[in-house]
């Protein structure tokens, strides 16, 4: 089963990078986007019979070691 | 005194750690990240500097689920003494042994220069050879040392005395051009809730010797030899 984990900043939480690309975009006139935030994003294959499984196995991966959840908020999505 | 270093891949200030504990009169062992157990007979396991497993993933992230620290979790229970420096703080955030994390500095630079701190107390294992208000000058190595609690959490910390160092200028007041990393109050380093951890981004074993410009960080470890 293919799945995807996207990893973002809670709110509130300082981005110096999102913001140093903020300013790099708006200096090649890329300047209509406002508030960048950057996240990461992990592709997986999970070895699981139902998605229930998969969505439990998904959310100990995050909560173990792909988010650090002080700062950080994640998404699971199965494919 | 017996210590502990843990040498993970990408750990690069192991060896300055053990001479500075040496000087103070240390016995030192080394231990590998695989290793399941610390020697016997160890009073503080130390965490050195540098970019374990390269800083994949998130600075310290990886290295705080390694095996030697379930062994240095189970030391800390028992009210065993831990020293995180720089790396080893971040790897101490993340192993849940100190509250917190460490982000990437405002300024979005590597910092490397000499810093000043503040000891704000001179009644634990770390700091009994420093006067609580004194102001020593160490050095500090990183680029994400922007140390964040929420709200919560960093009540509770200031609440319970739990602050170790905070970035301040040569007369000792919290400026803001002190605080180069943009940590929240002006943190430089933190206990845990038994004040038998401690975590903190300066290097002290950069200024044991005069030689190399500076003896102020020898204090931290004279006061865990004594």
């Amino acid at each position: 089963m293919k799945a995807r984990i996207i990893v973002t900043l809670k709110t509130g939480v300082l981005d110096p990078q999102g913001k140093a690309i903020e300013s790099a975009l708006k200096s090649f006139g890329i300047d209509s986007v406002d508030g960048v935030r950057q996240g990461k994003v992990f592709d997986l294959e999970v070895n699981a019979t139902d998605r229930a499984g998969a969505e439990a196995t998904l959310k100990a991966a995050c909560e173990k070691l792909l988010a650090n959840t002080v700062v950080e908020n994640y998404a699971i999505e199965l494919g | 005194m017996r210590a502990a270093i843990v040498t993970f891949p990408g750990s690069n200030r192991d060896g300055d750690v053990a001479r500075a504990l040496r000087l103070a009169g240390a016995e030192v062992e080394h231990v590998w990240h695989a290793d399941t157990a610390l020697p016997g007979g160890t009073d503080l396991a130390v965490l050195p500097g540098g970019f374990s497993y390269g800083d994949y993933l998130r600075c310290g992230a990886i290295a705080g689920r390694a095996p030697a620290m379930d062994a240095v979790r189970a030391h800390a229970a028992r009210g065993g003494l831990v020293l995180g420096i720089c790396n080893g703080f971040q790897i101490l955030c993340e192993s849940g042994l100190l509250p917190g994390v460490l982000m990437r500095n405002v300024n979005r630079r590597f910092i490397c220069h000499r810093q000043t701190l503040r000891v704000e107390r001179a009644d634990t294992r770390f700091t009994s050879a420093y006067e609580a208000g004194q102001v020593i000058d160490v050095c500090v190595a990183h680029g994400e040392g922007n140390y964040f609690a929420d709200p919560e959490t960093l009540a509770r910390i200031e609440g319970e005395g739990r602050v170790a160092f905070r970035y301040c200028d040569a007369t000792g007041a919290l400026t803001v051009d002190a605080n180069r990393n943009g940590s929240i109050n002006a943190i430089a380093g933190i206990y845990s809730e038994q004040r038998n951890v401690l975590g903190l981004m300066p290097h002290p074993e950069n200024f044991v010797e005069g030689l190399v410009g500076g003896t102020d960080g020898r204090g931290l470890f004279q006061s865990l030899a004594a």
